[in-house]
This record gives structure tokens, C-alpha cells and sequence, in this order.
């Protein structure tokens, strides 16, 4: 085990784990932050979708070893209220059924905004392609991303 | 409605002290003796009796209502629809709602489990009356305040008034409502009277779901909880003939590795080192005498198929003596593999078993049945079971086996420690439980240009076609009809999966319609149409499915799909469907690019009865839609030795936001009793896709998934 200081939601987090512990079950089992899930454990599927230093990234592929000193947000820390254009363009349209996808689509989505404020219907699609929601939610996430880039 | 008289309004012999924490009303009826007097209240809220409890809210002095939703929730929207049912008799405004999971307790609910699109229909008077009764015990409790009549007073959001304008608020009269008895033949609203049925209401959970806070089973923990992670054979009908566990052992974090069954379990103190801990094992299998494999199960359930092993499950008239009059007999196969459900959070369950009770908490479709399990495994009384429901990050089916939460209390009890068991995605998929792989032969009679005998022939793993399905249209349409299943019995488990046997049936009947029309040279929708016009007036008390309503969606998608009118281009299919109690009509549109088949929109009309909340129920229809695409299209899933060949989302290809079409649904209005969504746009959309995919291209679709039939045929790369 090792001793690891993470800067995660602006914090300062230590953590003593092996290093190769994937980014994901640090912030599940070590930190509490279940927010970010846990869908297939090989970059497949986008439910553990987090920002590191602003990048849509999937968590279960990060080792903890390679963090320190990179900034890394979770959906805890994507706003103070959840109040960000994404999470209120979420609830407008009644995005989520199970829902058990949606923190990684959110942190996809508000990525996507943030690198390009005003995307195209194809980069919507494209971008958000790579997150799967096994209840396709697919047609609410194009439309609440689209919404959220308007304001 | 009966009107009690105000001075006959009786305090209940057992007078309710403050049973719920700061006071309040809480609504009970037994459903057995509808409205008459109840067992008496006790004076502690958890001593209430209720053989056949049906209704549970909650109002504070402060007129904060809560109420409770019973059932579990995996993304079919009941947790919100549920208590607006309840809040639309109680006449609330649903911004004071507060709704709350209920655990499971057979003693104050009925009906604690979601499955078959049943929700909001077996619920639906239970939750209508509980509120109608809560609001007239309010009423009551006003009348005596004011001491005129109850008829001559109202209750209105939140309120009771009179005649004079006055008013109290259901805060200020709950402590009274409380004590009186409980009303016979309270008055439901009309239709026409909704303020919340009927209206948009955001999934309850929505704020909770975009800021992240815990709500499914993987993210609840206990203080002093370990972690579990199992290792299954490998392939199925192995048994574990010996492990070793040197190496699991030296990981930090791993706790002890336990033996259970077939099964090992390594215990530790995070899910990654519980998992790597069992990456760790090695052990040896010993084999069944076949390991199956996907050419061994089409084999067999060919040759079920030749073979005169079948049960009729329903037969009129004599299909034989038909076919043997026939000028010609169309004869079709159908085959669908088997599927995964792959719910999106894997399977998990906490457990805690001490001498004196046993928690558990998780997702799980059928917490009772999971109780009952648990008890029966651990030699264990009922009463000592507590099960808390968690949101569930869906279900498909595959939560109503509870197969998880019986190994997770088994774990917990050998180890003595609460215990939090998670499956990885490797588990979840490739030693799961599966939708069967079906084989269908479906035969037409067609005699003078008209059909005149129908036989349906199912080869399946491990289990056949149940209840009603045999009398899903065309039966009651044909004079001679018959239907036929076999079983083999393998050692791949199987299980439910959303819209069972309908999911794939309606597939091939849907796709063998279209064959048919285009025999007899008639328009698909007219094809459709006739059939039901001769179950018109029916007295087959096996037929359920209404033949005028039925013709009401297909006419309704035939008019918003422009059936009929060409557009260049675009290539349309038709089929339509009644399942779950609901009527459905479809029409996909498919178009070429680079020779493959896109489908671009799907039109489908719905006949559900009264749409309890129309965005959720939306919400249910097209997601029910593109799973039905999605499975149809890329759903392949194929055993070689006993072992699938996909065990994660890098080979199983689930439909993703570029591979989805517009969806576009219309509900046919009027006020019939609700009836379910979660599963029937799902099975007619294959057929739908197929028989368009045919006007596009000219090629008929038998077997499932289209695309690797596509490429197989080498129609594309």
C-alpha cells in the first residue's frame, strides 16, 4: 500500500492504497463519493466518466499512482448546487429512467460544452456515442445537451 | 356515494396515539373487506395488523405529505407515477408531495415487486382508494369542526372548505382525521377531475441522479462492512472440484477466501481488492458430460422441432385437416439467440446476518421472494428478515431472480460480517442468467386467396411461452389455430427478460404477417385490420386483448406514419402488437446509406388506458423501442464449450446515441383502467425494422441479430 495526496472536487484527499487501484473504486470505497459508477471495468460503457484537468476521462482506467498533482472533478463537484447548465437541462427533460448512467453522460456532456460551447447535432452524438445507457435515454441526452448549450 | 351524517361519525374504538413520529394521519385499509371497519388501530404504528394492506400516507401537523412508494423502482418510473395516483385522490398539490421508498412489509402492502409492465395496473384501485379515504377522513374530521354535514363541505389542494368559505388546511385536521372511523364507499374521482394524473411529473429522483448522491444498491455501505467478489465456473454445468489460494491470500486487503457451493468467495476490505483477490484463485473444474455450445442448442431445438414431442397450448378447429384442403401452405423458422440482460449497475446485495435478524439492502425486483429464499437457505423465521429497497439501476428481468441477494447472505452468514457482494461486468454477463434462445416454425394454410388455418410450433431452452401469450392475436381470429411448445432442458440458466417469449414471438409472427399479406396481395395494415374485424364480438374469455382498440392504434400509427404514401427513399414496416394488457401499433422507417440499413425513425401509436404521467410514460415507450432495435439489430450472444463469447461491452455491442432513431409516440386517449409500458413497445419494433428492411432491400430477416444475418448473407461488409 501506498500513500497517494489526490486534488479531487478542489480538495485535498489522501488516500493509502496499492497503486495500481483504479481511480474508481478510490473515489467508491476509500473516499465515499459513489457518484461515479461502475459499469464494466474497461473503459467501455462511460458510467464512471470523471474530469481530469477538465478532460472527460474513465475512471476505472486511471491507477491512482499516475493522479497526484492533476485536478480531478467528479459529479460531487461538477457544481456547488447542481446547478450547472447540464444537470438543469437534465431535469428539464426528465433525461433519466434508472438513471444509473446519467452522472457519467452529465460529466460527458459537460465536457463536451466546455471544449465546445456550441456543438453540432453530429458532435453531440459523437461525443456523447461512447457513454451507453442500457434504458436509451439516448433521444433526452441529444436534446438536454443541445438545451444545455443555448444557455 | 353514501353520505355519513356528521353526528354519526365515529371516533375509532381504539383511539391512535401518536404512533408516527410528530403526529399525523396514517391511511390503512384492508383490500379483502374493501371499506369495512378494520381490525382497530393499535396504539404503536409497528403492531398495526393488515392482512392485505394497500396505502400508506402520511400527513404532518404542518400538512407535509408523504407518501410511501411501495414498490421498487428500475427505471420503469413507478416511484413517481405510483404516488401521483395516490396524491390525485388526496387531492394534494404534488409540489407538498415528499415520496418515500417503503421496505418490504407483506403485513402493510400487496403487490411489493415490479415486473410483466404491472405496476401502476395492480395498483391502481388500491392507490386510488387510499387517497380517496385519507381525504374524506379530512373532510369528516372538518365537518365535525364546523358541525355541519360532510356533504356539505369540499377538499381542494391541501384543504377542506364549506359552504361559508371557510377553510382548514389538512395539517390542522389530521390530529383529528386520525381518530375517526375510516369512511365505507368513498366517491373516486372522474377522469375528468385529474389535476395530477395526466400531467408531466419529473422522475422524483432526477436532482438526487444528476448531483450524484447514493441511491442504488452498489453505493450503500454500513460501518464495519466488507466487500465480496465470487468466483463461478467458468463454463456452465461445471462443478468446482478444487481451488488454491496462496496467492489471493498474500493481497493486501483480502480478508479470508470462503468455499460456498460451487462458488468461492474472496472477502476483503474494498471491491478492487475483492476482485483482484479472485483474479488471484486458481481452481480446477470438472466438466458435465456435454458443454454446450451454440451448434449443439439450434441442433437440439431442430430437431425439437421434427419431433411430435410438443404440448398443445391452445388448439380450435383442425389445423391439419386446413392445411391438407390448402391450395398452398407457407411455412417460415425463426431464431433468436440467447441474451444477457445487462442491467447497467451489475448485481449486488448487502448482507448482514447476526443471531438475532438479518438485513438486506439492494436492487431487487422481488424482495419478497428474496426474503423467503434467504429464509428457507438459512433455516431462518421470515420475521426476522428485514429487506430496504434501493433504486435499482435496472432491471430487464434479470433482478426478479433472486440468486444474488441469497449469495450475498450466505456469504455474510459464514463470515459473521455485514457483507456488500458486487458482481464485476464479467460476472454479470458470462455466468449469468439469459433470455432462452427460441426457435419458432410458424405455418399458414391459404386457401381461395384467404388464410384458413394458422400453427405455431416453439422450440425453447428450458421453459415455454406461458399464461395468455397462445391467445395473443391471431388466436381468436382464425377458425383453425393452434400452438405448440417443447423445452430442452440445458444447463445454461435462463430467466425473464423484458417482455418474455413476446420479445422475440412477436418478432417472428409480426415479420410472418408481412409474408402473408404479401401472398394474398393485400396491404400489410388491412391484413392486420381484417384479422381483428373477425374477433369482433367474441365471448373467448382467453382473449383479452380488444379488437376495437387494437384497430384503433394501427389506424392512428397508419394515419401519423403516412402509411401508404411513398416518400423516396424511405423504406417503411409495419407491426403491431398487444402485450402487458397494452395495444400497440408501429411503422419504422429505414433508409440506405452505403447499402446498410439505417433505421431513422420509428412512428408507434400506444393504447394504454389513462397515461398516469405522460412524460414518463414516454419516457418508457421509446427507451422500450430502441432496446427492442438495439437487441434486434446487434444482440448477438453465442456459447462455444459452455462459454459465452462475450463477457463484457467490448464485444456485446448494445445500441449507442449514433446507432438510435427518432421516436416518435402517440397514446390513443380515453379512460380506460392504465395498463402497463415498461415492456410492450419493445417486442413489435423487430418485425417493424424487418419487414422494412425487406421493401428496402428485398431480403427477408428470420433470425436475430439482423446484422450479423446481414453480413452472413453477405448483403453487407
Amino acid at each position: 500500500m501506498s500513500v497517494y495526496n489526490l486534488n479531487i472536487n478542489g480538495k485535498s484527499r489522501v488516500v493509502d492504497v496499492s497503486p495500481e487501484t483504479p481511480l474508481l473504486w478510490v473515489l467508491r470505497d476509500e473516499i465515499g463519493l459513489v457518484g461515479t459508477k461502475f459499469g464494466c471495468g474497461i473503459g467501455s460503457c462511460g458510467a464512471c466518466t470523471v474530469h481530469l484537468d477538465g478532460q472527460a476521462t474513465r475512471s476505472c482506467l486511471l491507477q491512482v499512482s499516475q493522479l497526484e498533482g492533476a485536478k480531478i472533478t467528479t459529479i460531487e463537484g461538477l457544481s456547488p448546487d447542481g446547478d450547472h447548465p447540464v444537470q438543469k437541462a437534465w431535469e428539464d427533460n426528465d433525461v433519466a429512467q434508472c438513471g444509473y448512467c446519467q452522472s457519467g453522460q452529465v460529466m460527458t456532456a459537460a465536457a463536451l460544452l466546455k471544449n465546445n460551447p456550441n456543438p453540432t447535432k453530429s458532435d453531440i452524438r459523437n461525443s456523447m456515442h461512447i457513454n451507453l445507457c442500457r434504458c436509451a435515454t439516448y433521444n433526452r441526452i441529444e436534446k438536454a445537451v443541445s438545451d444545455a448549450s443555448k444557455k | 356515494m353514501k353520505i355519513i351524517n356528521s353526528n354519526k361519525i365515529n371516533r375509532r374504538s381504539f383511539i391512535k396515539r401518536s404512533g408516527v413520529a410528530g403526529g399525523g394521519l396514517v391511511i390503512t385499509f384492508n383490500l379483502l373487506n374493501s371499506f369495512n371497519s378494520l381490525t382497530p388501530l393499535s396504539d404503536n404504528i409497528d403492531n398495526i395488523k393488515y392482512n392485505d394492506f394497500t396505502s400508506y400516507i402520511k400527513i404532518s401537523d404542518s400538512g407535509k405529505v408523504s407518501i410511501f412508494a411501495a414498490n421498487p423502482e428500475i427505471g420503469q418510473g413507478i416511484k413517481t407515477s405510483l404516488p401521483m395516483i395516490v396524491a390525485e385522490e388526496l387531492d394534494v398539490p404534488w409540489k407538498d408531495v415528499n415520496v418515500v421508498q417503503a421496505g418490504l412489509d407483506t403485513k402493510k402492502y400487496k403487490n411489493q415487486w415490479a415486473g410483466g409492465s404491472l405496476g401502476v395496473k395492480m395498483n391502481w384501485d388500491i392507490l386510488r382508494k387510499s387517497g380517496a379515504v385519507a381525504k374524506q377522513m379530512l373532510i369528516n374530521a372538518a365537518a365535525i369542526k364546523w358541525g355541519v354535514d360532510q356533504s356539505e363541505c369540499f377538499a381542494e389542494s391541501g384543504y377542506v372548505f364549506n359552504e361559508n368559505n371557510q377553510k382548514h388546511s389538512y395539517g390542522e385536521l389530521v390530529s383529528e382525521a386520525a381518530k375517526l372511523d375510516i369512511p365505507e364507499n368513498v366517491k373516486l374521482k372522474n377522469p375528468d377531475q385529474y389535476k395530477i394524473i395526466g400531467k408531466n411529473v419529473t422522475n422524483v429522483d432526477i436532482k438526487k441522479i444528476v448531483t450524484g448522491e447514493p441511491l442504488f444498491g452498489i453505493d450503500y455501505t454500513e460501518k464495519g462492512m466488507v466487500y465480496a467478489s465470487v468466483l463461478r465456473p467458468p463454463a456452465f454445468g461445471q462443478k468446482l472440484e478444487s481451488f488454491e489460494s496462496d496467492n489471493a491470500k498474500k493481497i493486501k486487503g483480502v480478508i479470508e477466501i470462503v468455499k460456498f457451493g460451487n462458488k468461492v468467495a474472496v472477502i476483503a476490505n474494498s471491491t478492487w481488492n475483492a476482485m483482484k483477490g479472485k483474479k488471484a484463485l486458481k481452481a480446477n473444474w470438472k466438466n458435465p458430460e456435454i458443454l454446450e455450445d451454440s451448434e449443439f442448442h439450434k441442433n437440439k431445438l431442430n430437431e425439437l422441432l421434427d419431433s411430435n414431442q410438443f404440448k398443445s397450448l391452445r388448439k380450435d378447429g383442425d389445423v391439419e385437416k386446413a392445411f391438407s384442403e390448402a391450395d398452398k401452405v407457407i411455412e417460415k423458422n425463426y431464431e433468436s439467440p440467447f441474451l444477457p440482460h445487462n442491467c447497467l449497475e451489475p448485481m449486488n446485495f448487502f448482507a448482514d446476518v447476526t443471531d438475532k435478524k438479518i438485513n438486506l439492502v439492494g436492487p431487487i425486483q422481488t424482495p419478497e421472494r428474496a426474503a423467503n429464499e434467504v429464509a428457507k437457505l438459512l433455516n431462518r423465521d421470515i420475521k426476522e428478515i428485514n429487506v430496504k429497497m434501493t433504486r435499482i439501476g435496472g432491471g430487464f428481468g434479470r433482478r426478479l431472480i433472486p440468486d444474488f441477494v441469497v449469495e450475498a447472505a450466505d456469504i455474510s452468514n459464514r463470515i459473521k460480517k455485514p457483507v456488500k457482494l458486487v458482481y464485476s461486468r464479467e460476472d454479470d454477463m458470462a455466468v449469468g442468467m439469459y433470455r432462452p434462445a427460441i426457435h419458432y416454425r410458424i405455418a399458414a394454410s391459404i386457401k381461395n386467396n384467404k388464410i384458413t388455418g394458422y400453427w405455431l410450433k416453439e422450440s425453447s431452452i428450458n421453459s415455454n411461452m406461458y399464461g395468455l401469450i397462445p391467445n395473443f392475436l391471431p388466436a381468436g381470429a382464425l377458425k383453425n389455430y393452434q400452438v405448440d411448445a417443447v423445452n430442452y432442458k440445458s444447463n445454461i440458466t435462463t430467466a425473464p427478460w423484458r417482455a418474455p417469449y413476446t420479445n422475440f414471438l412477436a418478432f417472428a409472427e409480426q415479420s410472418f404477417f408481412d409474408e402473408i399479406a404479401e401472398e394474398l396481395k393485400v396491404d400489410r395494415v388491412q391484413f392486420h385490420l381484417d384479422l381483428l374485424e373477425n374477433v369482433k364480438g367474441t365471448t373467448d374469455k382467453r382473449i383479452q386483448y380488444n379488437p376495437e382498440r387494437f384497430q384503433k392504434v394501427i389506424k392512428t400509427v397508419a394515419k401519423k406514419a403516412k402509411w401508404g404514401e411513398k416518400s423516396k427513399g424511405v423504406f417503411k414496416g409495419f407491426s403491431a402488437y398487444y402485450c402487458h394488457n397494452t395495444h400497440v401499433a408501429q411503422v419504422a422507417e429505414v433508409e440506405l446509406e452505403d447499402g446498410y440499413p439505417i433505421v431513422k425513425k420509428v412512428i408507434c401509436a400506444v393504447d394504454c388506458g389513462i397515461l398516469v404521467n405522460p412524460i414518463g410514460g414516454n419516457n418508457q415507450a421509446v427507451g422500450g423501442i430502441i432496446d427492442g432495435i438495439g437487441h434486434a439489430m446487434y444482440g448477438d450472444f453465442e456459447f462455444k464449450k459452455g462459454v459465452p463469447n462475450s463477457k463484457n461491452f467490448d464485444k456485446f455491442e448494445l445500441i449507442r446515441m449514433n446507432q438510435t432513431p427518432k421516436v416518435e409516440v402517440h397514446f390513443v386517449k380515453n379512460d380506460f383502467s392504465p395498463t402497463g409500458l415498461g415492456e410492450p413497445t419493445l417486442p413489435p419494433v423487430g418485425a417493424a425494422i424487418s419487414n422494412a428492411i425487406y421493401k428496402a432491400m428485398g431480403v427477408r430477416l428470420y433470425k436475430q441479430p439482423f446484422s450479423k444475418e446481414l453480413k452472413l448473407k453477405n448483403i453487407i461488409g
